[in-house]
């Protein structure tokens, strides 16, 4: 009790603190739920929501992925597992890739890492299953035709083993320069 | 030795009548109690399971049975096993005594609408309540598990500090009525019920009842925030669901002797006495969950305070003044 | 041998069998389990000589309150750590037999119907004549007892009382 206030009003403010939830609570009980009921209503995410992971294709629909094992050196509950393998004309592919989503935690940190953009998380959280055998995904469910949130992004344009020709002739690039001569 | 096998049959009837209604009342007042928090705090509440929900106390059993059954390295394994029976065994016994209709006549026989109609049936009941408080006691202690251990002791000084005001809250009813037993003060009502009499006593006896079911104002002794679980932070499968039959018939439990000893039991105009008992059994456990979505949890001190400091004392003075009004008008 | 000189003795020897038991046990909290089956034993007995009142004031005071209070004192106590137990169903088989018997007792006696011919004939000391008869014949015991509860009601209300220390008036800072 409050030494200042007084009995009479120290004692109407305590009734009045037991009192008033009561009335809250019920009032509440005539208010439509704002709850959004989720299979009928699927609320749209945000772009950058961080769902299933997919491997993407460049535009000429090749593979992106390039096997450096970057993701699966970052993942840090090591959830990604390849194999590298190379191809005849040495571009390099993953022989197997697998992610096992009963661990991932979708923290995006191997789409962050990949520098060839192949390794995307998705929009779809629908995933679950009734065996956990059947959240590990491997590269024949993971892989889809198209290029994710890049679409037009293709690695080997700017670098790897499809680029082997002279310097000056890549794209966006300027001719060499002559560091023989003084003209510009 | 025809009639005590009839007697026999009907009273086998009858407590196949009592249990049916006390146990499916308790599985839908899960549901009910769900649905309603739900809608107090602006949700749905279980609605996918049936119509409505209206199967989710079904499907929760099945969820329950087929819960693994654990037993904590270093519980005493016996115990352990035992105690989570004690609450719902008490509660269901106390029901033996709750008259929920006039005598009806069979076949020239009088048949009272009561399993038994004990003449101590009021301290029968609570010393029932009494003896649940092993169930969390031991339940907590055989667990080998300190959350559990401090939520045993917690119950235990609970169950101490609400059992006087509880039996004294009562004591104005009976010197009314006259009598212990529930079917005399149910008749000694059928002009007007206790609670107008006794407006101080039922609001006593609802706090008593209160702390005794230990829900949220008291439910010191399983304190989600700060004790997990207590004292059923170790069990698992159907012994849980039995700790949670036994909080649920405790409510209706109290709903039923509340209605009878204040609210005038069965009788009522227009409907037929069992729905009146029924309606009127319904306001107990309906309060207790408006009061849950209402009000904070309270400390162990608060509450024994309250107790001992505030719900005793004016019991007594109720009884005297009772007592006194009564010798003044004879 | 009639139904209740059965029930008697065997009554009897659950709370024989439970006392000694409670006797003999090494773990405490044990020990008021098998005095609490006792207790509910002795009261079914109470209920079986005809004295509902005093065998529902026996499950009420000893069973339920007063071994309540001495397993907060044990638990509070704390434990032993555990030892390695012998597994032996045996052991926990004789208090499961004592608390069945005791409870099938119980259900038999509260089961019996009432309104007409009983198995059991009882002689009942009604609460209300036992009630009679002690304010007749012992009231300044009874009241001796009712001051003292109220004495020691009066005593808790003392101990939970709000002890303000008193405003020390040197190190009182001056209020502006």
């Amino acid at each position: 009790m409050d030494e200042r206030k007084g009995i009479i009003t120290s004692a109407a403010e305590g009734t009045r603190g037991i009192l008033e939830p009561f009335w809250v609570t019920l009032r509440q009980l005539f208010h439509k739920p704002i709850t959004e009921e989720y299979p009928e209503f699927k609320r749209a995410l945000p772009e950058r929501a961080r769902g299933r992971i997919v491997l993407t294709r460049s535009p000429d629909g090749e593979e992106r992925c390039v096997a450096c094992q970057l993701c699966s050196a970052v993942c840090p509950v090591s959830c990604i597992s390849m194999q590298s393998a190379v191809r005849e004309d040495g571009r390099r592919y993953a022989g197997w890739f697998r992610i096992n989503f009963g661990r991932c935690i979708f923290c995006g940190l191997c789409e962050e890492a990949c520098p060839t953009l192949a390794i995307q998380l998705t929009n779809d959280f629908e995933m679950s299953a009734d065996d956990p055998m059947q959240l590990v995904h491997e590269k024949d469910t993971l892989t889809v035709d198209h290029g994710g949130r890049h679409p037009d992004y293709d690695f080997y344009r700017h670098a790897g083993v499809a680029v082997r020709r002279e310097p000056g002739s890549h794209e966006d690039e300027d001719a060499p320069v002559n560091p023989k001569s003084n003209f510009p | 030795m025809t009639m005590w096998f009839a007697g026999f049959a009907v009273l086998l009837v009858k407590m196949a009548l009592v249990l049916g209604v006390a146990l499916t009342g308790a599985a839908y007042l899960v549901l009910v109690e769900r649905k309603l928090l739900g809608r107090m705090q602006l949700r749905y509440g279980p609605n996918r399971v049936g119509p409505f929900g209206l199967l989710q106390p079904l499907a929760d059993g099945v969820k329950m049975i087929l819960k693994e059954d654990l037993v904590p390295q270093g519980a005493d394994r016996f115990l352990f096993m035992m105690v989570p029976a004690v609450l719902p065994l008490t509660t269901l016994l106390a029901f033996a005594v709750v008259p929920f209709g006039t005598e009806l006549t069979i076949m020239g026989q009088q048949v009272p609408m009561v399993i038994t109609d004990l003449d101590v049936g009021v301290l029968f009941v609570l010393s029932l309540s009494s003896v649940g408080v092993y169930s969390l006691a031991l339940g907590g202690w055989a667990s080998n598990s300190k959350y559990s251990l401090l939520g045993a002791v917690r119950g235990v000084g609970q169950m101490i500090s609400y059992e006087l005001p509880l039996g004294l809250s009562l004591v104005p009813v009976i010197m009314l009525a006259g009598s212990m037993s529930l079917v005399d003060i149910v008749n000694a009502q059928a002009d007007m019920p206790f609670i107008v009499y006794q407006p101080v006593a039922y609001v006593l006896f609802v706090l008593s009842a209160l702390v005794e079911v230990k829900r949220t104002p008291f439910d010191l002794a399983e304190a989600e925030n700060e004790l997990q679980a207590g004292f059923h932070m170790e069990y698992s499968g159907m012994r849980f669901a039995l700790f949670f039959l036994g909080e649920y018939l405790n409510m209706i439990f109290l709903g039923a002797f509340a209605a009878l000893l204040f609210l005038g039991g069965w009788h009522g105009p227009v409907l037929p006495p069992f729905a009146w008992l029924l309606i009127k059994t319904a306001i107990m456990p309906i309060l207790l969950i408006w009061i849950r979505a209402s009000l904070p949890r309270l400390r162990p001190d608060q509450m024994m305070r309250l107790c001992w400091v505030w719900l005793a004392p004016l019991a007594l003075l109720n009884i005297l003044a009772t007592g006194a009004v009564m010798l003044l008008k004879g | 041998m009639s139904l209740t000189q059965a029930l008697f003795y065997l009554l009897a020897g659950v709370i024989t069998l439970s006392t000694g038991m409670a006797v003999t046990r090494k773990q405490p909290v044990h020990a008021v389990v098998y005095l609490v089956v006792s207790f509910f034993a002795t009261a079914v007995l109470f209920a079986l000589l005809g004295a509902p009142l005093v065998a529902v004031l026996q499950i009420m005071i000893p069973a339920g309150a007063v071994m309540v209070l001495f397993l907060f004192i044990i638990i509070l106590l704390g434990r032993e750590a555990p030892k390695p137990r012998d597994d032996s169903a045996m052991r926990w088989a004789l208090p499961g037999i004592l608390a069945i018997i005791t409870v099938a007792a119980g259900l038999m006696l509260i089961a019996s119907p009432q309104h007409q011919t009983i198995p059991l004939a009882m002689a009942k000391a009604s609460a209300r004549e036992l009630g009679t008869y002690l304010y007749r014949h012992y009231w300044p015991a009874v009241e001796g007892i009712s001051v003292l509860f109220f004495v020691a009601l009066a005593g808790a209300m003392f101990l939970v009382r709000e002890f303000k220390p008193k405003p020390d008036a040197q190190n009182e800072e001056p209020k502006p």
